[in-house]
């Protein structure tokens, strides 16, 4: 907490705010893709075991700040909407530190008849001349997700055996990375991952990274050529994580299926019992045309752009004196 | 037992680790895409000094480590135990020679000094940055030289030795740099 009234951001970053909205908005208006807004306060929020949530109430109505506007843009895309974008604050419980704030700005949109590869496009598209603009940019790459894994670990992420992954982790210097990994394949990947692979990604770069275990969660499809992937993709720039995007899964009985096993894994968790949006599951019952979309954490990439240490010296007031 | 969430954490808190007291140093919030987040933090050992690093899952609760600071007056020592009096309380406190380490070549009689408190007993003294001692012990100086080049030994009134430049006297007092161990200047008497 902090009783400064003043805001912790520079003018200077206020105006590039200003021009990068313009310029995103611009991009989105000469591709044709629609700007929308949905709702921030909903009746469901989505099942993300590592997500936790905001909840308020009206009388005895149960509501949730959003996540991620997902569910809402899927609903209006299985009503026909075509290509669609949004900027708009999200919220997530207990995210704070150099690259979160409990609320932030996301960039969410979806393509119409777009494959992962073509979204990857459409990315590269957008950011470029950004970060161009910024003189920043050196290259694009584009790296599979098992590739750069087994590069930097020697371990191969679609297999899993704990003593091999905990002796790579301990020859790495991580010794209590067996006492909270336990058996978890996928916790192991996202600790090893973060910890190992991502501040490797070369700086200056904006680097596409595909190819994701399917023991990762996530709202992808399944790769058609092998199960044990999925079709995500995530943005790094300079080892940060600024955007996660999928050729995102449309059939409604997986669909169930998977928030089923996410709702037990919360459970597990102890995290906040939360219960199916059956509106959106009826959203795609009715059926979801082929897809990609993909979300973007505009204050991270402000933070790049700007050339920021921290989250706060792109927000007007973060959590500390909001 | 009060305890602290990793969503609390921040520079400066006093945590338990391994049985032991300590403080954070750094704390990162570190969250991979859809996964489970954590907290990778850098943590001092108040006892040891040592700086070791952790990962926590983010939620969960580390014991909180009752330490504090306080500002001491150093009294004198006993051949065993230090004794310290708070100035304010005026209560006394004893420190055993592993808390008060190599702070006790810096202490002399009514210095004030930070003292670390863990459960109301002292682990760890902190002299000031800057302390005036006495030259007991040091060559005799070399007349008229006072370009400092080179220096000397001298041994201070609480027996640390300290590179001094020529010119310095037996009895002169002395302004010394504890972070360093390093003569700053002559003290104005």
């Amino acid at each position: 907490m902090s009783d400064d009234w003043r805001p912790s951001c520079s003018l200077e970053a206020l105006q590039l705010r200003a021009a990068v909205l313009h310029d995103i908005r611009a991009y989105f208006y000469v591709q044709n893709v629609l700007e929308v807004e949905t709702p921030i306060l909903c009746r469901s929020i989505g099942t993300d075991p590592y997500l936790d949530f905001f909840a308020t109430s009206m009388g005895d109505t149960a509501l949730y700040l959003q996540t991620s506007p997902e569910f809402s843009m899927k609903r209006l895309l299985a009503a026909g909407s075509g290509a669609i974008y949004q900027i708009t604050k999200s919220f997530r419980q207990g995210e704070s530190g150099r690259y979160h704030n409990p609320e932030f700005t996301m960039l969410e949109w979806y393509r119409v008849g777009f494959n992962l590869a073509d979204l990857m496009d459409d990315v590269e598209r957008l950011l470029v001349p950004l970060l161009r603009k910024s003189n920043f940019l050196e290259s694009v790459q584009r790296l599979s997700y098992v590739d750069v894994f087994t590069q930097y670990t020697g371990l191969n992420p679609l297999e899993f055996s704990v003593l091999e992954y905990q002796q790579v982790a301990e020859n790495l210097g991580f010794v209590d990375a067996s006492t909270l990994c336990g058996n978890d394949h996928a916790l192991w990947l996202d600790f090893l991952f973060s910890q190992c692979v991502q501040k490797k990604i070369a700086k200056n770069h904006l680097c596409l990274i595909y190819n994701y275990p399917a023991c990762l969660p996530s709202l992808a499809r399944l790769n058609k050529d092998n199960c044990l992937l999925v079709e995500r993709v995530e943005v790094f720039i300079d080892g940060v994580e600024i955007g996660n995007g999928y050729f995102e899964l449309t059939d409604a009985v997986e669909q169930e299926a998977r928030f089923e096993q996410e709702i037990l894994q919360r459970e597990r968790n102890k995290a906040l019992a939360v219960e199916k949006d059956t509106r959106f599951l009826a959203a795609l019952k009715s059926g979801l045309a082929d897809c990609s979309g993909i979300a973007i954490g505009v204050d991270r990439l402000l933070m790049i752009l700007g050339k920021k240490e921290k989250i706060d010296e792109v927000l007007t007031f973060p959590i500390v004196n909001a | 037992m009060a305890s602290y969430s990793t969503s609390e954490f921040k520079a400066g808190m006093k945590i338990i680790m391994d049985s032991d007291p300590c403080a954070i140093i750094e704390n990162e919030f570190v969250k991979p895409g859809k996964g489970q987040a954590f907290n990778r933090v850098k943590i001092r050992n108040l006892k040891n000094g040592r700086v070791i690093e952790r990962t926590f899952k983010s939620g969960e609760s580390v014991e909180a480590a009752d330490v504090i600071d306080l500002d001491m007056q150093y009294l004198y020592n006993d051949g065993e135990f230090f004794h310290f009096m708070d100035p304010e309380s005026f209560e006394q406190y004893q420190a055993n020679a592993s808390a008060v380490e190599d702070s006790k070549l810096w202490l002399k009689d009514q210095d004030m000094c930070i003292m670390t408190l863990w459960n109301d007993v002292p682990i760890s003294v902190t002299p000031p940055n800057f302390v005036e001692l006495t030259v007991t012990e040091t060559d005799p100086g070399l007349k008229g030289d006072t370009s400092g080049g080179g220096g000397k030994p001298a041994t201070m009134e609480t027996g640390v030795v300290v590179r001094v430049p020529l010119f310095v006297q037996i009895g002169e007092l002395l302004k010394i740099d504890t972070r360093t161990g390093e003569y700053v200047s002559r003290a104005k008497a």
